[in-house]
């Protein structure tokens, strides 16, 4: 059925209709026609954030922890690149979003109308796609398009430019629409004979690792995921992007691999004989000095994008399709395998192994300076809100103790900024998270550098009842640069002292945006303020843990070397030869 | 087997506004060098073609087309081979050409299969087309007349034989790419 209705119409029932509920969102001049109908949707939620960058994040929250796709909107100029920060991040992780930016009218594109800038060319380089509309009925295909893009195929953003006058003039509506994508056609299926080939390696290989990335969540094959583990007694390691794919309790679990991985993680890697690599891209934080990452491996790599696929390391077997039918033919095939007799024996690689584990296990010293340890106060985090419990952090070294000290026990618990390293990403993110999952307790792990980027929407989380926790690990420092500093600079603390131990406050500052407030400074406070925070439910709370400012993230791999450098901590590397082991 | 540095790909592209920014910048930010470019209409009206010169190895190549392919308006590509193909750039030249030196230029332009398309008194601008080794020897012996202006297209290239890369329009625009 066709209908007359002006752009912005077009453009609210075309979101209504692709099955969007929630808007992130700030009006402005040429956005502003779509914001009318905005008023009167019964179907659509919008959200006024403090800040697009905010939107963005949000969105992006909202998309990572519901599996569906986020929406920002934003105004033309400065509201359309205030959203770039957030499509960079969702480009670098995959994660479906679609922006809706204002534009300013046809008639005066480029002629540097007041708020005009070209989102599209700048988006260009950072999106899946983007478009800029040009017709008034081109706009309910475009978005319906825009969905399917940002959605299938590798996740990602995608943006759709609306000029204002394209907005206010009338034009036919049908839904739904054809799409019109004929160079667009992910393949989901992967191929049979490249399963057999990989089946064939994995029943025959004596060091095998399942190396596994963030587009094992994406595909949502975690359940696939366990059955094959499981059925090969394969161990599992988990990227950043990864984390909550496997359960981190399950005894074929190692850990994260990479420059804060676990030294079993990073070391199963470096000896393996075989990376079963799945949804995971070979990540310059993973591998190291590239040339020495796991080189005694034969690499099989499943993907559903084929420009991943040698792109960093070269592959044996490559598999390109969606990532949990990939799984589920590998556990087709295996079984065959097995039934056939064919399959090496792992008892040697699981006691190196566990050799490995059993000695460098993941820990930390206890400050000595009196010092509250931010380690102790995550892991308490992680354990009092437990394995249910959504946690969002921003980009450090409260980042890295996050997603080395909770446990992640399901799928979509964890949500960070990987690829990108936005600072700025836990609050909003978590904000979003909440709003697609308002049942879950979500966990905002911040850094007090992080916070002071993007805490505004702590404001839009109290007006819109939106009650997330967040934790402030707050150090005074940018912690992680400043370890770098103590590593590699001497010690010469250039600009990390924020001193935000002293300014600002963070309980007023809480206080002030309708927040609840509490501060806990000593190791015996810390279970009863997380208590206090879990039984706040009508407001968001923010707790600053004030911690001691020397601690650092162990284990490492120096940027740039080899993972056979790694330091379990500082000045102990581990002694492979007394291990006995390849 | 050595490796040829440059390679000529045949990309088609939906006709839509921004296609030729999207290839240009997946290019550099991709860091891969285009030695030449050329785009146009196809038999297809919603179809154009471009042919890129792209000075790489064979590893970045695959790199370079599996990019390439993720664009969403890129609906084929085409490896084209020297061999088994023909290759073509247009050639634009103002030649300095007096009295005394206009029949030898007109001599070399005869050589060259090229031909003079515009005669002022002391200059002639000459028009040639050619594989670019073919242009670059025609530049070559002009030089000593003196080149007061030079403009030269990117390369076009088809394939020989009766084979079409494009089909039917229909196929293409539903070919799994």
């Amino acid at each position: 059925m066709t209908e007359s209705l002006t752009g912005a119409q077009s453009l609210v029932r075309s979101l209504e209709s692709v099955g969007a509920e929630v808007v992130f969102g700030i009006p402005g001049g040429a956005i502003l026609p779509a914001y009318d109908p905005l008023f009167d949707s019964k179907k659509l939620r919008h959200i006024l954030v403090r800040h697009e960058q905010g939107g963005g994040h949000a969105a992006e929250g909202y998309a990572q922890a519901t599996g569906k796709v986020g929406v920002c909107m934003a105004t033309s100029g400065p509201g359309a690149t205030n959203l770039v920060t957030p499509i960079a991040d969702a480009y670098m992780d995959s994660v479906p979003i679609v922006a809706i930016t204002g534009q300013v009218p046809s008639a005066s594109i480029g002629t540097d109308a007041f708020q005009e800038a070209d989102i599209v060319g700048i988006t260009m380089p950072i999106t899946k796609h983007n478009f800029l509309v040009q017709r008034v009925e081109d706009i309910p295909r475009t978005i319906a398009e825009a969905f399917h893009l940002a959605s299938t195929g590798r996740p990602g953003p995608v943006l759709v430019d609306l000029p204002k006058d394209i907005l206010q003039t009338t034009g036919d509506f049908a839904w739904p629409p054809t799409l019109d994508l004929p160079g667009y056609h992910p393949t989901t299926k992967p191929h049979a004979k490249q399963i057999r080939e990989a089946a064939g390696l994995i029943a025959a290989a004596a060091r095998p690792v399942l190396y596994v990335g963030g587009g094992v969540l994406k595909a949502r094959a975690a359940k696939e995921l366990r059955i094959l583990a499981e059925l090969t007694g394969i161990p599992v390691v988990t990227t950043l992007m990864a984390r909550g794919a496997f359960p981190d309790s399950h005894a074929q679990h190692l850990g994260m691999p990479g420059m804060h991985g676990s030294v079993a993680a990073v070391t199963g890697l470096q000896k393996s004989d075989l990376l079963i690599t799945l949804g995971a891209r070979f990540d310059d934080r993973v591998t190291g000095k590239l040339s020495s990452f796991a080189p005694t491996a034969k690499v099989i790599h499943a993907d559903i994008d084929p420009a991943e696929i040698g792109k960093n390391r070269e592959v044996d077997v490559p598999i390109v399709g969606d990532v949990r039918e990939t799984v589920a033919d590998l556990v087709v095939a295996l079984q065959e395998l097995y039934k056939s007799g064919s399959r090496a024996d792992l008892t040697g690689w699981w006691k190196s192994l566990e050799s490995w584990r059993t000695t460098y296990p993941l820990g930390y010293e206890e400050p000595t300076d009196g010092s509250l340890a931010p380690q102790h106060v995550i892991t308490r985090i992680g354990q009092i809100a437990g394995p249910e419990a959504l946690y969002v952090a921003g980009v450090g070294q409260h980042q890295m103790w996050a997603s080395q000290f909770i446990s992640y026990e399901n799928p979509y618990t964890w949500l960070n900024s990987g690829g990108a390293g936005t600072m700025g990403y836990s609050v909003p993110a978590a904000m979003g998270a909440k709003v697609g999952r308002p049942e879950a307790v979500v966990w905002a792990i911040d850094g007090d550098g992080c916070f002071q980027m993007t805490n505004q929407e702590l404001v839009t989380c109290a007006i819109e009842g939106i009650p997330i926790k967040v934790a402030i690990i707050n150090n005074g420092n940018l912690g992680m640069v400043r370890q770098w500093q103590t590593l590699f600079y001497e010690g010469r603390y250039s600009n990390t002292n924020l001193q935000s131990k002293r300014i600002p406050d963070f309980v007023k500052l809480a206080d002030a945006m309708g927040c609840v407030g509490l501060r806990c400074d000593s190791k015996e406070d810390v279970d009863a303020t997380i208590e206090k925070a879990m039984a706040v439910d009508d407001a968001p709370c923010v707790i600053d843990f004030v911690v001691g400012q020397d601690a650092m993230v162990w284990p490492m791999v120096p940027a740039g070397t080899s993972n056979d450098e790694i330091l379990a901590a500082r000045d102990t590397r581990p002694d492979w030869d007394s291990d006995g082991m390849v | 087997m050595t490796q040829r540095t440059t390679h000529t790909l045949s990309v088609l592209v939906e006709d839509k506004p921004g296609v030729l920014a999207r290839v240009a910048s997946l290019f550099s930010r991709r860091g891969f060098n285009i030695t030449s470019l050329a785009v146009g209409p196809t038999e297809h009206p919603s179809v154009s073609r471009m042919t890129i010169v792209v000075a790489v190895e064979g590893l970045p190549l695959e790199q370079v087309t599996k990019q390439l392919n993720k664009l969403i308006n890129v609906l084929k590509i085409v490896e084209l081979d020297p061999a088994a193909s023909v290759q073509r750039e247009l050639l634009l030249v103002k030649v300095k050409a007096d009295l005394t030196t206009r029949s030898h230029v007109l001599e070399t332009v005869q050589l060259f299969r090229a031909k003079v398309v515009d005669v002022a008194s002391d200059a002639v601008t000459i028009e040639a087309t050619g594989t670019a080794d073919k242009l670059s020897a025609l530049i070559k012996v002009l030089e000593p007349f003196g080149i007061r202006e030079l403009v030269q297209s990117g390369m076009v290239a088809v394939g020989r034989g009766s084979r079409s890369i494009t089909g039917s329009e229909t196929r293409l625009r539903s070919v799994s790419a």
